[in-house]
């Protein structure tokens, strides 16, 4: 039996959603851009990687909405093509991290001052010590440049986050009345750790989850910006960028839109993220009132 | 009272109009911007074409040279006298030259050079320029003879080469960075991983120069590379490395934009073999499948001329054979369902980091998937190129300008990454070393092009162009490439 924190089902949480504008706006566009990688699997206005170069470097019209690239390729199907590839990346990067990281935060608060809680905390300090960029080009230098070497590099980076964040919030748990109840009843650490600390710290993580997430997709359109994510033909966004640099001026359109889709998407993602907490977060909640 | 103030003033404005004259006299120093920074500096020892770029005629001379429309002309020897039965040249050297060490060049340094470069431990990048060698000899201070143990007709186009210099004997051990030549230049300073800076040889052999500093500085990245243009940091760009942005210079009353040729046959280099490649269908299927002119286009913005056969189109020997791989995608699909490939394959396309590759890539990924090879692409840096590529031929296609003049005889090695070297050819390459009628090589050269042609051993693309870009006041460039030079000798500024 979870015992869950009861702010969820307080009256008027629709109330506080409107209320609080930013979270709003971070969910139009979170939405935007999801809604535009899912309709990207059945529609686009033309193929993602046709060329047509007779047609290259138009600015945007009426036929082409943002334009098309130095191959003539349409920018708009591309940026849609190109969301399925920020958002898989970024998504599957944050599942392993937390995939690895909130059992492994959780080991480590159920044997606080162990050797075990040594082993992970020191080995995720390592981790963390790297910048995840540098994390990413060793392994793409290693392993050569793709998007799944890339997920892999963004996943690593992740995991210390969500180890360091789980263990943090679980230790206070561990204290609590209902924990010490279960553990006179007799319940082991796996059990205690799965079906009492982890219910409650998943507001902690949902938030934590969209910040990483957004923080995926910058990743990802830098790791591609420079030629180490998703390989082409499959439309990135920092590739569409890196693509764009020798044209800036001939063609400003082709850096200008994957510029915003990456500066709204991250936006819309942190703002969301923000929303969530401020609303997810009691304590947070009754600072701010 | 006025007046004389007035009268002052014009006087004073006079003298500062006249003094403002003057000091506008002729610039006389130029800064050159490239792409690639050379690893050393001795063009006898390695095949970096950044190498020649910087030292070819400026600091390095050889017997003879190529001039600025690709002929060979007389260089260190003033002339030359070839015996009857083609095999013996006697060079009759320039005399007063000296190195810049202050040391007298005279038959013995032409002897040492040439054996050196032949030599069995030579680091030599094109030994083949003096396989026919058979001795070298200093008949006098200013004559020696070189005798061939078989006619050679290139012999003195080989030895127009940066490869085939002449050195100082005792310079040879630090000629990497201290390198010492005949040239109209000295390097005074090479800052690694900036410029190279070089000052005029007060002391030169040959007719005078107008410049009296030049420094190359090396900017490899195209965004760099286009402001420093813009901001006028460089006064000339060689081999601009995006084509994107010359139309903007061409539009810029400060730039003029120089269109040459170049000796780069680039080519999409297919492993022969490799199945499915080692089949002449496939390699033909591919071939029909690529629309050059989509590549030229969309790669290089329009600068480039199609090729159909490793081969300069401004050789007079060369053959336009782009027709037997005409654009037909149609084709193409026939030919790979009658080589049991109907539902297509897979295959990798490593490319080299320069933009026609990258771009070139793209737009040949996308046309063979329309007739259903799927293309796996790799991006390499230079080395990774070099290592997996060139010498680990592990790579199913890939793309690459062949630089190199006249390089056709790379067919007949069999261990060449591509690897072609069908004996057939090879017997041809014998042929067109033993001949030295001018009409009788040039069929050679054209059978030679036809075969390798039909036999679609690389899809040849196009014939990469020479853009660079210039101050419109800069006049004596090469616009066209007839080896990897930048020859400052003929550059002035015209005020």
């Amino acid at each position: 039996m979870a015992v869950s924190d009861p702010s969820l089902s307080e009256p008027g949480l629709l109330r506080q959603v409107l209320r609080s504008r930013s979270l709003i706006i971070g969910v139009v566009l979170s939405a935007l851009f999801i809604g535009a990688a899912l309709v990207s699997y059945v529609w686009t206005p033309f193929d993602a990687e046709t060329m047509n170069i007779p047609n290259k470097l138009k600015p945007p019209n009426l036929v082409h909405w943002f334009g098309t690239d130095h191959f003539g390729r349409d920018i708009f199907s591309m940026i849609m093509v190109g969301a399925r590839t920020s958002i898989a990346v970024a998504l599957i990067a944050v599942g392993i991290g937390m995939l690895l990281g909130v059992p492994l935060g959780l080991a480590s608060a159920a044997r606080r001052g162990s050797w075990l809680d040594e082993l992970i905390m020191r080995g995720n300090d390592l981790v963390f010590a790297f910048p995840a960029l540098l994390i990413a080009i060793m392994i793409t230098a290693v392993f050569g440049p793709s998007a799944v070497n890339a997920i892999i590099a963004i996943g690593i980076f992740n995991i210390p986050v969500f180890a360091r964040l789980t263990r943090g919030s679980a230790l206070s748990l561990w204290t609590r009345d209902y924990v010490l109840s279960a553990r006179v009843a007799g319940k082991g650490a796996l059990r205690i750790s799965v079906e009492h600390i982890l219910p409650n710290i998943t507001n902690l993580l949902i938030v934590q989850g969209t910040i990483q997430f957004s923080l995926g997709i910058l990743a990802e359109a830098g790791l591609s910006y420079v030629g180490l994510g998703a390989q082409p033909p499959i439309p990135s966004w920092g590739r569409m960028l890196a693509d764009s640099q020798t044209l800036i001026t001939l063609a400003p359109h082709m850096a200008l839109f994957p510029g915003f889709a990456i500066l709204l998407t991250v936006l819309g993602l942190n703002l969301m993220g923000d929303g969530l907490r401020d609303l997810l977060d009691p304590r947070l909640r009754n600072a701010r009132r | 009272m006025t007046n004389m103030k007035t009268g002052y003033v014009i006087a004073a404005a006079v003298a500062i109009a006249l003094t403002g004259g003057a000091a506008q006299a002729a610039k006389t120093d130029i800064v050159i911007g490239l792409q690639l920074e050379p690893p050393h500096l001795d063009p006898t020892g390695a095949a970096a074409g950044a190498i020649d770029q910087v030292v070819y005629s400026n600091v390095f001379e050889g017997l003879t040279r190529f001039a600025s429309d690709g002929s060979i002309i007389p260089g260190l020897a003033k002339s030359w006298e070839i015996s009857d039965d083609g095999l013996s040249y006697i060079f009759h050297l320039n005399e007063g030259v000296t190195f810049h060490d202050g040391s007298a060049m005279d038959a013995e340094d032409v002897k040492f050079s040439l054996d050196r470069a032949r030599a069995e431990d030579s680091t030599n990048a094109q030994k083949a320029l003096f396989a026919d060698i058979a001795s070298v000899e200093a008949m006098d201070l200013a004559t020696v003879k070189v005798t061939l143990s078989k006619q050679n007709g290139s012999f003195l186009f080989n030895m127009a080469w940066g490869d085939a210099v002449i050195v100082a004997p005792e310079s040879i051990a630090d000629i990497k960075t201290k390198p010492i030549g005949t040239g109209p230049f000295v390097l005074s300073n090479w800052v690694q991983g900036d410029r190279i800076e070089l000052a005029k040889n007060p002391d030169y052999w040959g007719s005078a120069i107008s410049l009296d500093k030049a420094t190359f500085k090396f900017i490899s990245d195209p965004t760099a590379a286009f402001a420093a243009v813009m901001a006028e940091d460089v006064n000339a760009f060689m081999a601009f490395p995006a084509p994107e942005n010359l139309p903007q210079f061409d539009a810029d009353p400060r730039f003029k934009v120089l269109v040459g040729s170049t000796e780069g046959e680039t080519i999409l280099a297919i492993n022969n073999k490799l199945p499915p490649f080692d089949n002449v269908k496939i390699r033909e299927a591919v071939a029909h499948a690529i629309d050059r002119q989509a590549i030229i286009d969309g790669a290089m913005f329009g600068y480039g001329t199609p090729i159909g056969t490793h081969f300069a189109p401004h050789n007079p020997a060369y053959i336009d054979l782009t027709a037997l791989s005409a654009y037909d995608p149609e084709k193409s699909k026939a030919l790979l369902a009658e080589a049991g490939f109907a539902d297509g394959f897979t295959t990798t396309l490593k490319l080299p980091p320069p933009s026609y590759a990258r771009r070139g890539g793209e737009i040949i990924a996308s046309q063979l998937k329309a007739v259903g090879i799927t293309v796996e692409i790799s991006n390499l840096e230079w080395a990774q190129w070099l290592e997996q590529v060139f010498r680990g031929k592990d790579f199913g296609l890939s793309i690459v300008s062949h630089t190199e003049p006249m390089d056709i005889g790379i067919y007949g090695r069999e261990d060449y990454y591509f690897q072609y070297g069908k004996p057939e050819f090879q017997a041809l390459m014998a042929e067109l070393n033993a001949t030295t009628d001018p009409a009788e090589r040039t069929s050679i050269l054209q059978a030679a092009q036809t075969m390798i042609s039909e036999d679609y051993v690389n899809a040849y693309l196009f014939q990469l162009a020479n853009t660079g870009v210039a101050n419109a006041k800069i006049e004596g460039l090469w616009a066209n490439a007839p080896t990897q030079a930048v020859d400052l000798t003929g550059v002035s500024w015209t005020d």
